[in-house]
């Protein structure tokens, strides 16, 4: 199960305080592709557990394995074996449309390039997790109207994506990751698009998020971006490289200095 | 809720729809002329077919027509004058009447070519003689007065019955009834006026045309005073023919009689000519073959306008997939907000079977507005069965789901993880 490269990361924080529940547990995953005659182990042998509460940048070169690690996380792909659990519920036991739903509950998704639907306007492409989901929430237009003025489109909730900025475009998807209250968001090189500007706005918004006790995970090849999250997890060749806790790294950073 | 949410469905697909206004228009054409065509074909196909039956019809289908032909000219053309003797004989109707089992009754008919004048007016319809057995035997409704009696036949008298257009034609302001005509070199009194065969709609005031232009007198009347043998001028030359009766119409005491008196009147007429100066016109035949026609005219009618649909439904399945492909991003992102595969067949399906709808729903207008222009214009009769319109846009909502499930089900199967990486 673990390797030199486990063993040289720390499993437990340093910090003082106890450990909060596990939001995503992912145990000895390993995803294989093949390609021609190859076999090429995008993860191998990965295990880590996501907390409640925490903003982690996932980190690493080209290849690193860092996409395979969101697809699955985001449940859009399965492991070749491994467990993976979230909230506790082990995704491997759930179907096609039973995981189609899980996603759409428990997961929040922004992405680099937006990915609103360009025929529905602010709002609906707020509520779109909602609408494919089997119960629709009371009051969710209502959740929708206020998660639109929070990130700052009250003014533009009947605009196409068309009419938007990135930066307005991005704030939607992030309205849109809110709406089911997801577990766990994912955000894939959310960043990616927008001016330094922009993208710190952004960032700001996951700050606060992440200030009310959301549990963010951020995929980026930026360091700038990953050093405004509390943790950074490095991987290489699809496994950990480095865990730098909050407490740790800035003591790290001190160091450098 | 779920009708809602299918109303849902269909607002999101037309709203994606009207994201390219011109590619959905033009798609929807294909099924727009297939549901046209096939309602214009079949109302005009039914006009026809009604049409022939109807005339069919009024020839009786219990009867059996028998008619003389003129024969093959054979011999000398320049003859100057000639006595050509052909068709039906006094002796064929005899053993007709006398012999045949299943007969109810058989009329003869004798055809002067007489002209016919009231006053300065002229017309030269078909003059009948006939018995008065004629009027129930073809089912004509009088007009006014009364037809051929008894009575007349006995006494030779020196009556006619009018049809419709003849009297409408020498009496133009005034009732027939009493009035004289002369037919030929005789003045006959006319007694009753019958109504035309054609359609009341289309009833023409020529009085030489076939189906209206017809004078009736008593055939003893007939014999005696014009005779069997016909003369006219033709081209400075004489043409004389002489032919005993000109029609023998058989009514067949039941509907089920018809093909033995038709298959023992042939053998008969076979047997007494030796040549073939006689033809047999069975209307049930006609009718049968009438209804065969319809059915080979329906299926070509049929497969024409099914292929155009079909040609239409390959169309919105091209289309179709394009779009899949185009919006498989859209796909991959709606998969990771929770879609079902369902959900993306739901929605892929919907969005073509508004397409092929709205073509339905245009092309039945357009289909309707075909055959009142053609009614219109061409003067033919059309007919729209109530079921036509509904079959065809039943046929193009089928189109939709037919031609829809391939490019919906492709959508639904994309790797949400490939889906996502497509740019």
């Amino acid at each position: 199960m673990s390797d030199s490269t486990l063993a040289s990361a720390k499993p437990q924080p340093a910090g003082g305080s106890a450990p909060s529940e596990p939001v995503a547990e992912l145990s000895d995953i390993t995803r294989m592709y093949r390609m021609g005659e190859e076999e090429v182990r995008a993860l191998d042998g990965f295990s880590f557990t996501f907390r409640k509460g925490e903003y982690w940048a996932i980190m690493g070169s080209s290849g690193s394995g860092k996409s395979t690690l969101l697809n699955i996380l985001g449940c859009v792909d399965r492991p070749s074996s491994g467990s993976y659990r979230v909230r506790g519920q082990e995704v491997a036991e759930l179907d096609d449309d039973e995981l189609s739903t899980f996603r759409g509950a428990e997961l929040g998704f922004i992405f680099q390039s937006y990915n609103l639907i360009p025929q529905l306007d602010v709002l609906e492409n707020i509520l779109m997790p909602v609408m494919y989901q089997d119960e629709v929430p009371e009051g969710i237009e209502d959740r929708a109207l206020e998660l639109a003025k929070r990130v700052g489109l009250g003014e533009r909730l009947h605009h196409r994506p068309m009419q938007l900025s990135g930066g307005q475009q991005q704030r939607v998807a992030i309205a849109r990751s809110l709406i089911n209250d997801p577990a766990l968001i994912l955000a894939d090189e959310a960043t990616g698009n927008l001016d330094s500007k922009t993208a710190d706005e952004i960032l700001e918004l996951f700050d606060e998020l992440h200030a009310e006790g959301k549990t963010i995970l951020l995929v980026t090849h930026e360091a700038e971006v990953g050093r405004r999250a509390e943790n950074i997890l490095r991987l290489k060749d699809g496994n950990i490289e480095t865990v730098e806790r909050g407490a740790e790294r800035t003591g790290a950073v001190a160091d450098a200095q | 809720m779920r009708s809602s949410s299918l109303a849902r469905a269909v607002r999101l697909g037309v709203s994606s729809l009207l994201l390219h206004k011109l590619r959905s228009f033009l798609t929807t054409l294909g099924v727009l002329f297939g549901v046209a065509s096939v309602i214009a074909m079949l109302a005009v196909g039914e006009g026809a077919s009604a049409e022939a039956q109807d005339q069919i019809r009024r020839l009786g289908s219990r009867n059996v027509i028998l008619r003389s032909v003129k024969p093959p000219q054979v011999g000398d053309e320049d003859a100057e004058t000639r006595v050509l003797s052909y068709g039906l004989t006094r002796d064929d109707f005899e053993r007709i009447s006398e012999t045949f089992p299943g007969i109810e009754q058989s009329v003869p008919v004798l055809q002067t070519p007489a002209e016919v004048r009231s006053g300065q007016l002229l017309c030269r319809p078909r003059v009948l003689c006939t018995p008065h057995l004629f009027q129930s035997v073809t089912r004509r409704d009088l007009f006014s007065g009364r037809f051929l009696t008894e009575q007349d036949e006995a006494n030779r008298s020196l009556v006619c019955v009018l049809g419709y257009e003849v009297a409408r034609f020498l009496f133009p302001f005034d009732t027939a009834l009493g009035e004289r005509v002369k037919v030929g070199e005789h003045y006959l009194e006319v007694v009753g006026v019958l109504y035309s065969r054609m359609p009341v709609g289309s009833v023409t005031l020529d009085p030489s045309s076939e189906a209206g232009g017809e004078v009736f007198l008593p055939l003893s009347t007939g014999r005696a005073y014009f005779g069997e043998r016909q003369t006219q001028m033709r081209s400075g030359s004489m043409d004389i023919q002489e032919v005993q009766l000109h029609e023998i119409i058989v009514a067949a005491e039941r509907d089920i009689d018809v093909p033995v008196v038709a298959a023992a009147c042939r053998s008969m007429l076979k047997r007494e000519h030796d040549e073939k100066d006689y033809e047999v016109i069975v209307p049930l035949e006609l009718l049968a073959r009438a209804e065969e026609t319809k059915r080979i005219f329906n299926i070509v009618l049929g497969s024409i306008a099914g292929i155009s649909l079909l040609v239409g439904g390959i169309g919105i399945m091209n289309v179709m997939l394009a779009t899949v492909t185009e919006r498989t991003r859209e796909i991959g992102i709606r998969r990771a907000l929770g879609a079902k595969r369902k959900h993306i067949v739901t929605q892929f399906l919907v969005e073509t079977m508004v397409l092929s709808g709205a073509g339905g729903v245009v092309g039945v207008g357009v289909g309707l507005l075909i055959p009142w222009i053609v009614e219109r214009t061409a003067e033919l009769e059309t007919i729209v069965e109530p079921a036509a319109p509904i079959f065809a846009f039943g046929i193009s909502v089928l189109v939709g789901i037919v031609f829809g499930l391939y490019p919906a089900w492709r959508a639904a199967n994309m790797d949400p993880v490939e889906a996502l990486r497509h740019e």
